[in-house]
């Protein structure tokens, strides 16, 4: 990674449809830039959702795929007119599989400044189990 | 009436579509539609003619006693910063796909600002400066008189 931050990074990864299943809402649809990392202990997912909070962030885990859904209001100017767009306002929503087995319970979520940082702990007991094996 | 409104929108967005998809085969990453590389961060301009415009720029992830915004004449810098991520040894990267460091854009306006009253506010990741168009600048309407 370099010091500068990209140019490509200023525009975001619109989702085509064929990708995914349509959808209901007449909004346009962001694949939100993501960072992972992993400890010993937890993994950590970083997802930058500008536009969205607490209350219109969904996150779910079913078996082993995590789902990401934040919901942008577009807010305009009153009596403004868009003269000039770099960047499209729409829905963030993205897919992971995770690979480890997850604690589901004591997963964590915070979303500050438009950054959802989610922490998911690694089942304890299951990560590496040593099998002795008896001699008879 | 309504049905034809549906059916033209429908036709843009399927036309749209179809560009961009044709751009992602033909195009670098680089390029956006229209072919031109944009700064960090990408803004979009809201105008109100007579009383001046709004900038709307996506920056999650900063501290806003960071950000800095001066405003010269017709040009309004926006720089700031991103903080690196953590590392350490014992930390393992799966993807790095936000971007983080220094970054100053530079917008021309297309007219002088009230700079004493613009107002910036941060709030879930997004950064809006309001700039007043100055008062001198404000079209006048010219009143005709006629000597009758």
């Amino acid at each position: 990674m370099t010091e500068e931050l990209r140019k490509t990074e200023s525009q975001k990864d619109e989702m085509v449809e064929q990708e995914q299943v349509e959808r209901t809402r007449e909004t346009r649809l962001f694949m939100p830039r993501v960072d992972i990392y992993e400890t010993k202990e937890n993994i950590y997912l970083v997802a930058d959702i500008p536009g969205a909070d607490q209350d219109s962030i969904d996150i779910t885990l079913e078996k082993n795929i995590l789902s990401i859904d934040a919901r942008v209001a577009s807010e305009k100017p009153t009596d403004y007119s868009l003269t000039y767009a770099e960047y499209g306002i729409g829905d963030f929503s993205r897919k992971f599989t995770l690979s480890n087995e997850v604690e589901k319970e004591g997963i964590v979520a915070v979303v500050k400044d438009g950054v959802l940082s989610l922490t998911l702990p690694k089942a304890g007991p299951a990560k590496t189990q040593r099998i002795s094996v008896k001699s008879v | 009436m309504e049905f034809r409104k549906r059916y033209s929108s429908s036709l843009w967005e399927e036309m749209d579509k179809l560009q961009r998809e044709m751009n992602r085969m033909f195009d670098s990453a680089y390029t956006n539609r229209s072919g031109t590389v944009f700064d960090f961060p990408a803004i979009n301009v809201w105008t109100k003619p007579e009383s001046g415009q709004v900038i709307i720029a996506e920056l999650p992830g900063i501290n806003p006693d960071e950000l800095d915004i001066k405003v010269i004449g017709e040009s309004i810098t926006i720089s700031g910063s991103r903080n690196s991520p953590e590392e350490s040894e014992d930390l393992k990267y799966h993807r790095q796909e936000r971007g983080y460091g220094r970054f100053t854009r530079s917008i021309q306006l297309p007219f002088p600002v009230e700079s004493e009253r613009v107002e910036a506010n941060y709030e879930k990741g997004i950064l809006k400066i309001w700039l007043p168009r100055a008062e001198a600048d404000k079209p006048r309407k010219i009143v005709v008189k006629s000597n009758s």
